[in-house]
This record gives structure tokens, C-alpha cells and sequence, in this order.
């Protein structure tokens, strides 16, 4: 009986305990007896999660162990002793046989295969025998004492409340983990980095080219890792050129879309501008590359500047672009977070719409409004997509928006596609960059953060 | 007196030669709802004019009315006609931006701008091009703020944010900034129900100075409030005007007994 198997018995054995102790529990309501604390359901409910849960978290936890118990087994049979000594046949055998024996294969390719998989099979077989017969014990065990607290006094209701709730932390927490996980595995590849190069040399160099030289009679450069022309062409891209282009034109949508249009305009004109933020990105990187980035060498050219295709502008106009609903939306809940009185009272006054969005409503909103920016700001550095496509990979250190930059996370992606080697400093450079991002993006989240919520309570 | 008690037109025609405003016949619809009915009442200069009744019968809308805030509000429509010193100020000839210069209004709730006390004085003659240089506008904001009573309070602290004055500050503020643009006409809707009794003493002393200068409506719940600082009343129910006149008839003498079950909290 497989793993599988078990799994849906165990869930099975769930609905019987269901059924049972809500029929158990129905008896109790009577009319000369007093209320009982909780509903027939609930009592259902309550044994029912302690015959299935424990049974299924020691499956889950049987199917890690029995792995590892059956390979050894497999190895301690006498068919295994005739075996290769090298590591590697010795594995491609094993795996063989370990396909024969589930049925995965049908014929083996090395006869020592054959021989193995009927050993394989019993050991597979005798040790799902054993999870199968722990887990029904620990689902009648567990189902057997919940089903004894039934009772008219016992609050089925509120333990069934509290396993709810914690099944909602677990939820949470497996979020929070996965974050902790990234963060570290980050961090210590990064350490290894900095190990082969100078912390110094990366944040402040100005020379980015890291091939190294795989065998010592390659030819090549050493490599050299100063990461300050990648962090040059991020900002110069996402947070400069995304910006100009993002900040008014957002600004202005909201503005018009919450202040100057009807209701119905705004209806079909603000999901459609949202919309733009289902783009997927790689959609917005061809029109980067192929249309925009073009256009803009050919304009730079004709006004007399030295102009590349693979441009900062192209990739800066078209990322903001991408950022315009997301600044919009930000600057939209904050106007009309701005109190009505306070509009009301400039208009008493006799402004104009323009005069109260001018000189009231967006200066009342601006806390909001900057939060969202910085929010889009941390987006449009972590964006690679449009980058990898329109921006190029050469390192320059330029203000000229013509030319061709690189950033942080082109770089990223240049780093581990291909063939790689986890213990060269080009590989390890990855994380490292990956790790500056990840930090940036992090504060400017929580200043944002910090600052709408700051604003939030001044109206609240 | 005895005459001015036969109906509320012409109680306010024997009143006053020409009056301020003059209201004839204005229903509000909120949508379909018609939220208020065919009234007719005139505004006079140098008078406190209050507008009373029971919560939803119409008197914060017809004030509205009055500077055309309600055309704010998408779905407000108003019938018949309203004159400001005979300009009707619902023609296509009003501008309503110089409409509302003319006709200031104070909010239930004080709503100063999060701006500094001096901007929030210097809000209007700055929209209006009211003052030439930044020494005529200081000239204006003091003028302003001592004629609300506030000025020995915050001239020493001009530049702090108007919003982290006291409520009642922040309510004279608000006249402060409405008298700024030196308005002929000044709608208080409910301007001291957010208030302390101190602070609405205070409010109910302003408004009585102002007088001499402006036509001032004042909308409250309050019913001594009404008889303390006004010379005339208006009292609505359920959209309709049911009585105006002499405040001191209107409280000593009612013609109407709804007015008069009113008055003396029969109901509302």
C-alpha cells in the first residue's frame, strides 16, 4: 500500500470519526435537557481533525524517514554487496532498481538492477506496512480519546476554534520562514563572496567586468567586481528616468480620475489603467527593445548625440510606464483620503478645483503620495525583465541617457545563466548583488511604509 | 409688530428696504428626493439671521444653497431663483468663484487647511489677488484674525500649523480665514455644535461683533442659541419653511404650533 493510499484512508477514517461523533453529539439535544455547549458539527469537526491531523503529520514525517530506513536496508541485503565500489555507478544502479521496483521502469539496463529491484521492493513494501499501521494507530488513538470527551458540557466549539487558528499562524509563519530562508541563503553566499573580494572594492569600485579565468592557462581577466556602475544604472533607470516619466503622469491620472471625471469615466477608465499593471513584464520588455528603444536611438542620433539601441532611456521611459498605475493608485487613495471639509472649505473660499487640488488637496496628501513613490521606486530597481531586455549589459558609468547602462539585476541574470561554478567569485557575485537589492528595497519598503501609515493617522 | 406676524414674506419685506439675498420659491432635490420645498425668505444686512429646526429637515441644504456649495454634490439639483443684491446667482452670468468671495461660509466641523495659521488667513486674498505685496497681506491676515478674536492668541506663533490649534481656535480660524476675503455675507452651518460651551460663548460673542459688518446665517440645533445671538429666525420642518420673523416673536409668540410644539420641545 503506497503512501498515497494511506493518506486518503486516513482521510477517510476522518469522515467515519465525523459522522460518528456528530451523531454521538445529536443525541444529546433533548428537550428537557439544557442547551449543549456546542453543535452536533462542531463536536463532528473536533474528532474528526484529531484522527486525521496527527496521522497525517506522522505520514509526513514518515515519508522523509522511511526513505533513508529503506535505502539502508537495501544496502545491508546480500545482493547489495556485489555492488561497484564507485560512488557514482553504484548510485546509477540503485536508482535503477528503485525504478523497477515502483513501477516506474520496465526493463533494466544494467542486470545488477534486476537483481536489486525485488530487494527494493520488499523493503518499500515492508516499510509502508509500518507507517501504515503507526498511522491508523495514532488516527484511532487520536480519534478514540477526542471521541470520549463528547459530552453535552464539552466546548467541541471553542477547541475547534483554537486548531482553526492555528492552522491559520502555520499559515502565516510558513511566509514569514520562506522570507527568513531566502534571507540567509543570501547571506551566506554573499559572506563566501566577500570572502574571495574586498566588500570595499564591490561597493565603491568603478570597474564591473567579471569574467574570470576558469583554468590558469586560460586567457582572460581576473575579473574585477566594483559594483558601483550597476548601482549607477539602476537609479539612473529606475529611480531617475521610471520616475520622471511615472510620478507626473500617475500624479495627474489620479488627479483628473478623482477630482475632474464623471463617475462613469471613471468606471471604465480606471481598471483599464490598471490594467497596465497586468502587463506581464517580458511583454513590456519586447516593446522596450523592439519599438522604444529604436525610436529613441534614432532620435538621439539625429540630435547630434552619441546614441546606443540597447539605451538607458528606452528601458527608463517604458519602466515607467509599467509604475504608472502603481503610483497612480497610491496617489488616488491618498486624495481621497484628504477630508471632504478640507475641500469643501477651499471651495467655500472660492478657489477653483484647480486652486484646491494645487494648493489643499495635494499638498494634504503629499505624505501619501511620497510613500507611494518610494514603493515604486523599490519596484522599478527590483524590475529586471524590461532591463534584461532594452538595457543592455555594458557597464558604463554615464549620465548620458542615450547610452547603453546595466543594472543590478541585468547583472544578476547575466551571472547565473549558463554553466555554472558555485565556487567562483563571478557565480557568488550574484548574491551579493542580490543581497544590496534585497537591503534597498527592504528600507525604501519601510520608510514607505513608515510614512503612509504616519500620514494615515493625521486624518484618522 | 402686529403685522409682521401675518405671514413670513411680508414680515421681512416691512423689515428692511432692500434686502441682502432673497430667496423665491428654491426647492433642492437630492436626486428624487426633495429635500427642500418651495421656500421663500429674504437675508438682511447687519443682521444675524438663524436658521432652526429638527435634524434633516432641510435648513443646512437651503443655507447651501445660498453660495451654491450644494454644486458639489453631483446629484443636488436646485429650483427657483436666489438674488444677491438682485443678481440672480444661479444665471450663467455668476461666476461662481466671485460668488462664493461674496458669500463666506464656517463649517460645522473647523476644517483649517494643514497649513500654517497665517496661510490658512493668507488662503483666500492670495486665490483673490486681494493683497499687492506681502506687506499688505500681512495687513489683511491681522486685520482678520483680530477681528475673530484671535489674534492675542497666536500672533506670536504665526507659523505653527493651523491644525494643532484647539477646537475653538481652529473654528475662529476658519471665520478668521472667511472674513479675510472680506465677504458681504457669512454661512455658519452649525459652526459651534463641535464646540465646548467656553468656546462656543466665545464663537456666539464673535458673531454678534460681526454683525455690524456683514449679513450673517447661522445654522443651529441649539435653540437659545438662536435666540441669543439672532434678530430674526427662520424655523424649517421636513423641507418647508413653516415660520420666519422677529427672533423675539418667533420665541415669545409663535404663530405656527408646530412652531411653537418645537420651541418648546414638544418634538425634534
Amino acid at each position: 500500500m503506497s503512501l498515497g493510499a494511506i493518506t486518503l484512508l486516513i482521510l477517510g477514517l476522518g469522515v467515519v470519526a465525523w459522522l460518528a461523533a456528530r451523531a454521538r453529539a445529536a443525541a444529546f439535544a433533548a428537550p428537557d435537557r439544557p442547551r449543549p455547549h456546542s453543535l452536533p458539527g462542531q463536536h463532528g469537526w473536533y474528532v474528526a481533525l484529531w484522527t486525521a491531523v496527527p496521522a497525517l503529520i506522522f505520514l509526513a514525517i514518515w515519508r522523509q524517514v522511511s526513505g533513508n530506513l529503506i535505502y539502508a536496508s537495501v544496502m545491508a541485503s546480500p545482493e547489495a554487496a556485489a555492488l561497484p565500489a564507485f560512488d557514482m555507478q553504484r548510485q546509477a544502479i540503485l536508482s535503477e532498481a528503485y525504478a523497477l521496483a515502483t513501477g516506474r521502469a520496465e526493463t533494466a539496463f544494467n542486470p545488477q538492477a534486476g537483481i536489486l529491484a525485488p530487494v527494493y521492493e520488499s523493503a518499500i513494501g515492508f516499510y509502508n506496512w509500518i507507517g501504515l499501521a503507526v498511522a491508523l494507530l495514532v488516527a484511532f488513538a487520536g480519534g478514540a480519546w477526542a471521541y470520549s470527551r463528547v459530552s453535552p458540557q464539552f466546548r467541541a466549539r471553542t477547541r475547534v476554534e483554537r486548531i482553526i487558528m492555528m492552522g491559520l499562524l502555520v499559515a502565516s509563519l510558513i511566509a514569514i520562514l520562506t522570507t527568513l530562508g531566502i534571507v540567509l541563503s543570501l547571506l551566506f553566499e554573499s559572506l563566501r563572496f566577500f570572502s574571495m573580494v574586498s566588500p570595499v572594492e564591490f561597493l565603491f569600485g568603478l570597474n564591473w567586468s567579471p569574467q574570470m579565468a576558469i583554468r590558469a592557462d586560460q586567457a582572460g581577466s581576473s575579473g574585477a567586481f566594483g559594483a558601483i556602475p550597476l548601482f549607477w544604472g539602476t537609479i539612473f533607470i529606475g529611480a531617475i528616468i521610471a520616475m520622471i516619466v511615472a510620478i507626473p503622469l500617475g500624479l495627474m491620472s489620479a488627479i483628473y480620475l478623482t477630482q475632474y471625471a464623471s463617475s462613469r469615466l471613471r468606471a471604465w477608465m480606471k481598471p483599464l489603467l490598471e490594467i497596465l499593471a497586468g502587463v506581464p513584464t517580458v511583454v513590456y520588455g519586447y516593446f522596450a527593445a523592439l519599438t522604444v528603444a529604436p525610436a529613441v536611438r534614432d532620435l538621439g542620433l539625429s540630435i547630434g548625440i552619441p546614441a546606443s539601441t540597447e539605451s538607458a532611456l528606452a528601458a527608463g521611459l517604458v519602466m515607467g510606464i509599467m509604475i504608472i498605475p502603481f503610483v497612480s493608485s497610491m496617489a488616488d487613495d491618498s486624495i481621497a483620503a484628504v477630508p471632504q471639509a478640507m475641500r469643501d472649505g477651499s471651495l467655500a473660499m472660492g478657489a477653483t478645483t484647480s486652486e484646491t487640488i494645487r494648493k489643499v488637496l495635494v499638498p494634504a496628501a503629499l505624505p501619501g503620495v511620497v510613500g507611494g513613490v518610494l514603493l515604486a521606486v523599490s519596484r522599478a530597481i527590483g524590475e529586471t525583465m524590461i532591463v534584461v531586455m532594452a538595457a543592455g549589459l555594458a557597464a558604463n558609468l554615464t549620465a548620458n541617457p542615450f547610452d547603453s547602462v546595466t543594472t543590478v539585476t541585468t547583472q544578476i541574470v547575466q551571472l547565473l545563466t549558463g554553466d555554472q561554478e558555485f565556487d567562483s567569485p563571478k557565480t557568488l557575485a550574484a548574491f551579493a548583488l542580490g543581497l544590496v537589492l534585497f537591503m534597498v528595497t527592504l528600507a525604501l519598503n519601510i520608510v514607505a511604509l513608515r510614512v503612509v501609515k504616519k500620514y494615515r493617522e493625521a486624518y484618522d | 409688530m402686529a403685522d409682521m406676524i401675518q405671514s413670513p414674506i411680508q414680515a421681512a419685506d416691512a423689515a428692511a428696504s432692500s434686502p441682502k439675498m432673497t430667496a423665491r420659491g428654491v426647492s433642492v432635490f437630492y436626486g428624487e428626493k426633495k429635500a427642500v420645498d418651495d421656500v421663500s425668505i429674504d437675508i438682511h444686512r447687519e443682521h444675524v439671521t438663524a436658521f432652526i429646526g429638527p435634524s434633516g429637515c432641510g435648513k443646512s441644504t437651503f443655507l447651501r444653497t445660498l453660495n451654491r456649495m450644494n454644486d458639489t454634490i453631483g446629484s443636488a439639483r436646485v429650483e427657483g431663483r436666489i438674488e444677491l443684491d438682485s443678481e440672480d446667482i444661479y444665471a450663467s452670468s455668476m461666476d461662481v468663484v466671485q460668488l462664493r468671495a461674496r458669500v463666506g461660509m464656517v463649517f460645522q466641523k473647523p476644517n483649517p487647511f494643514p497649513k500654517s495659521i497665517f496661510e490658512n488667513v493668507a488662503y483666500g486674498p492670495r486665490i483673490h489677488g486681494l493683497a499687492a505685496g506681502k506687506a499688505e497681506l500681512d495687513v489683511i491676515v491681522e486685520r482678520s484674525l483680530r477681528r475673530a478674536g484671535l489674534w492675542d492668541e497666536v500672533k506670536d506663533r504665526l507659523a505653527e500649523s493651523g491644525t494643532a490649534l484647539s477646537g475653538g481656535q481652529q473654528q475662529r480660524l476658519c471665520i478668521a480665514r472667511a472674513i479675510a476675503v472680506d465677504p458681504e455675507v457669512i454661512l455658519m452651518d452649525e459652526p459651534a455644535s463641535a464646540l465646548d460651551p467656553i468656546a462656543t460663548a466665545r464663537i456666539e460673542e464673535l458673531i454678534h461683533e460681526l454683525r455690524g459688518n456683514y449679513a450673517i446665517v447661522i445654522v443651529t440645533h441649539n435653540m437659545q442659541q438662536a435666540a441669543r445671538v439672532s434678530q430674526r429666525t427662520a424655523f424649517f420642518h421636513l423641507g418647508v419653511l413653516v415660520e420666519y420673523g422677529e427672533t423675539s416673536a418667533i420665541f415669545t409668540n409663535p404663530r405656527e404650533t408646530r412652531t411653537k410644539d418645537y420651541i418648546t420641545g414638544r418634538y425634534g
